[in-house]
């Protein structure tokens, strides 16, 4: 418990400051030059009668990390999943509002859910390596199981996700073992690896730690900086340090709805709504 | 302290009368489980004199060579058990799969609640029923029984417990895994076909080994569909558009035959259809074993 | 135009139809069609019966069909049911009614009493010998339980009657050792580990806190079972009961192997009777007249509607009775 706070302390001292005012800066800028990568229009999801995300319209900036937060049950892990059409699979859930993709509105009636997926990766709360796959396997999955058959390409493929998610050199060895042989960690890695590998545009993150420990979620963190680079990543996480370390702007949800959407930064030093304030000094969550 | 010594007393009784009921208990699990541990018994001891090269090579015949001792046997019986047995397995494997998956994978499907009545109603129907459908809509349009007709009854028979099987066994897979298929980009059929399906291999086979051990056992059907033959057709088109033999029903006609040499043959043809039922049963059990 | 660059642009190699739309309606719809052909199986299957059988029913008349004794395939070419509907009826009550008390003990036994090693081996020979194909209970019936019953129990009951008390002997009948009782114990016997397991199962699925609580009540083992453990799996055992009884109605081989089949009404204990199943094995294959074929028909459509009736019946108890009904007590 200790060891686990000084290290989330260090890690703040350490990567904070430079971390946000390079945020507030490019927050500013960017959303002058309109970089925004998906965007939310009056998003709500219901169960039935009942909302569970309500008219939520937030943006996306292109190569920075968003983060949600919110006391579990306020609906950021139904909102982040309306961002890649993944409400499908259950009948009783109705989607309204838009969430637009470099413009396009992915609810579109032409438009189809696997492609979306695919330039939307995701990644979930528990690992879900295919059980009886190899590692190899698993990570090439999204192009193999769509037509791609050229070996070599896959092969290329697989190193590249593999060391993008920072575990080729751990597994390089042993490609052709089952994916769920590895550790936690690992097959979280690997699944980051086979988001990674179908070269998304958007990563979306439902709190992609939560099942792991310590050491594990470290790496995880330290490899969603590596990956803004070239990624939109939007993540859920109800580990409030989590959320100030990777995250660069955060929307904070209560209640299905959205209180309030600001940079990383503002939200924790000083917040407008008292919600949020509460929330984040503890009061409750 | 008076209240407290009758407890005390009525415990004992109490305890002597816990004691007599598992004896009880015991008693009727011993009484019970041994007529029918002395049918396997009974089976073997009668029916191992008849087993010989002969048996696994020779035709039936009529029943005077049985009589006078001239060689016969039942490999047109076996022979033609593995026919029907496998197109009763061709036919009924896809539907029953396709509609496990239709309701396991598909659960807000509408035609879902009314696939699942029907589909237990189907199972609960005696077996000799298939075999009066199997009939009706195979013997009757085609004019003459039929190893097809032998194999589309099984089939039947085999139908509703894939169907079930397969739906629990594919249920036991996490959504999650359906989910990752999904957010990685695959149409859902490649995630059904690839990454679910291959996950629950252990379960569905288990299932068809189930269904296939309760179709292999079964006469009822096949007495007319199949109808029974005494010898090998001479062409292997008989297997499938003329009258066949299979294992059950030979027993059957076996044991109700006048000859005794007949009879230590339906023993011997227990024989081999015990076994085999005994090690799908056993390979079925294993698997799940291992599974868990 | 716009849009369809966008849909275009997603990935450097644009997916084959087959992996787009259409592969998943190409797949959705043989799923559909799979599943909806078991539904019409299962409707084809009545509608096959009452198409065969009509005929005969319309002769006979539906009640005239389920209320006639006379079964005569040779002369009159009269057919009515009753005789088998009364074998089957009495073969089946007179089986579960044998079987229910001991299927259910070896549950219990197995569920509560035995040490795990030996329950587990109880249980798996259960489901062995419920996966004996039921001619292979029929040839040990034929070869060796008739004829010891014969011996042992049926001339000793017929002679002690024949010496003092006459008057049994048309109840009694012919202890030729084929009969309604052979048939009767034999489908007894077939149905018990069908009821156990299903019984098991009930049992294996009483929570853990209903026992706890009765333990700790200070009950024995015994009242811990009367108290948590039957009122809790009594649904499931009823439900199971239920469905032994459909599995009894519809036993076909080891039944016509052992009762006899003699449609000569009323049936006595010992003589030869006949059920619906097993009158359908022996003539069916023998019948010429149209009518003759289309009566076993329509005694093929009583069976269904008897299974079908056994079988929502069983699936009623299961929703009604089983968790609540536990808890409600």
């Amino acid at each position: 418990m200790v060891k686990e706070k000084n290290r989330a302390e260090k890690a703040i001292s350490y990567k904070k400051p430079e971390n946000n005012s390079h945020n507030i800066l490019k927050l500013n800028s960017m959303s002058q030059l309109s970089d925004v990568r998906m965007e939310t229009k009056k998003l709500s999801v219901q169960y039935g009668d009942h909302y569970g995300v309500k008219d939520v319209s937030i943006p996306v900036y292109n190569k920075q990390v968003t983060a949600l937060i919110g006391p579990s049950g306020c609906g950021k892990t139904t909102f982040l999943r309306a961002l890649n059409r993944m409400h499908e699979l259950n009948r009783n859930i109705k989607v309204s509002g838009e969430v637009l993709l470099d413009g396009e509105n992915i609810y579109g009636d032409k438009v189809n859910p696997v492609i979306i997926r695919r330039k939307i990766g995701m990644v979930f709360q528990k690992p879900t390596p295919f059980p009886i796959m190899s590692i190899f396997d698993n990570v090439v999955a999204g192009l193999k199981l769509t037509g791609t058959r050229d070996k070599r390409y896959l092969n290329e493929v697989c190193e590249k996700a593999l060391s993008q998610a920072a575990l080729f050199n751990e597994v390089k060895d042993r490609l052709n073992t089952p994916g769920g042989k590895l550790s936690g960690g690992q097959q979280q890695r690997l699944s980051i690896a086979r988001a990674l590998a179908i070269e998304p545009e958007v990563i979306l993150m439902d709190e992609p730690t939560s099942s792991l420990d310590p050491l594990s979620s470290m790496k995880i963190e330290e490899l969603i900086n590596e990956l803004k680079e070239k990624y939109s990543i939007v993540i859920v996480t109800h580990n409030m340090q989590q959320a100030s370390r990777v995250s660069d702007t955060t929307a904070f949800f209560y209640m299905g709805e959205l209180i309030e959407y600001d940079s990383t930064n503002k939200i924790f030093t000083n917040p407008e709504n008292r919600k949020t304030e509460n929330y984040i000094t503890g009061k409750f969550g | 302290m008076c209240s407290y010594k009758k407890t005390e007393k009525s415990l004992l009784q109490r305890k002597i009368h816990d004691k007599f009921m598992v004896a009880l208990l015991m008693i009727s699990t011993i009484v019970v489980m041994t007529p029918l541990i002395i049918i396997v018994g009974y089976v073997v001891y009668n029916g191992i004199g008849a087993i010989n090269a002969d048996f696994f090579t020779q035709e039936l015949g009529s029943p005077t060579r049985a009589i006078q001792g001239r060689p016969t046997g039942l490999v047109h019986t076996m022979v033609g058990t593995a026919v029907v047995d496998l197109l009763a397995l061709i036919i009924s494997a896809p539907v029953g799969i396709g509609a496990g998956i239709m309701l396991s994978e598909y659960p807000d499907h509408k035609l879902n609640p009314f696939l699942r009545i029907m589909n237990d109603t189907l199972n609960g129907m005696p077996a000799i029923l298939k075999g009066l459908l199997a009939f009706a809509v195979i013997v009757k349009p085609m004019g003459s029984f039929s190893g097809l007709a032998g194999g589309v009854a099984l089939a039947f028979v085999m139908i509703p417990i894939i169907a079930r099987s397969t739906e629990s066994a594919l249920m036991n897979i996490p959504w999650s895994i359906r989910e990752a298929g999904l957010a990685i980009g695959l149409p859902r059929w490649r995630v059904v076909l690839s990454t679910v399906i291959p996950a629950a291999r252990t379960g569905l086979v288990t299932g068809f080994l189930i269904a296939f051990a309760r179709a292999a056992g079964e006469a009822a059907p096949l007495l007319f569909t199949s109808f029974g033959n005494n010898y090998l057709p001479n062409h292997w088109t008989g297997m499938i558009f003329g009258p066949v033999d299979t294992l059950p029903q030979r027993l059957y006609s076996l044991a109700i035959s006048p000859y005794k040499e007949w009879h230590s043959m339906g023993w011997a043809a227990g024989i081999v259809l015990l076994s085999f039922v005994i090690i799908l049963f056993v390979i079925s059990r294993l698997l799940t074993k291992q599974k868990h | 135009m716009q849009k369809r660059e966008f849909v275009n642009s997603i990935y450097k190699k644009s997916l084959s139809l087959i992996y787009n739309w259409l592969g998943d309606k190409i797949f959705l719809i043989t799923i559909v069609s799979l599943g909806i052909s078991i539904i019409l199986l299962a409707l084809g299957m009545a509608w096959v019966l009452l198409y065969e059988g009509h005929t005969s029913l319309k002769v006979h008349g539906v009640i005239g069909f389920l209320t006639s004794s006379e079964w005569d395939p040779a002369v009159k070419l009269r057919f009515g049911s009753l005789p088998f509907l009364f074998g089957t009826v009495v073969t089946s009550v007179g089986a579960l009614v044998i079987a229910f008390f001991p299927a259910i003990a070896i549950a219990i036994f197995i569920a509560e009493y035995a040490p795990k090693w030996l329950g587990n081996i109880i249980e798996n020979m259960v489901h062995l010998i419920a996966a004996i194909p039921s001619v292979v209970v029929g040839i040990w019936g034929i070869f060796v339980f008739v004829p010891w019953m014969r011996e042992v129990v049926y001339q000793p009951v017929y002679t002690w009657a024949l010496e003092n008390n006459s008057s049994l002997l048309p109840i009694l009948g012919n202890p030729i050792g084929y009969g309604m009782a052979s048939a009767t114990i034999i489908l007894a016997l077939m149905i018990i580990p069908f009821t156990t397991a299903l019984t098991k199962d009930a049992i294996d699925q009483v929570p853990k806190e209903q026992r706890e609580a009765a333990y700790a009540l200070g009950a024995t083992h015994w009242e811990v079972i009367r108290m948590a453990v039957t009122p809790y799996a009594r649904g499931g055992i009823m439900a199971g009961s239920v469905l032994s009884f459909g599995r009894a109605i519809g036993e076909t081989m080891a039944v016509a192997m052992l009762i006899g089949n003699k449609n000569n009404f009323p049936f006595t204990i010992f003589g030869p009777a006949a059920t619906m199943p097993s009158v359908i094995i022996n003539e069916f294959r023998e019948a010429v007249e149209n009518l003759h074929l289309s009566s076993l028909m329509a005694i093929g459509l009583v069976l269904f509607v008897i299974s079908l009736i056994v079988n929502l019946f069983a699936a009623y108890i299961t929703r009604k009775l089983s968790i609540t009904g536990g808890q409600s007590i």
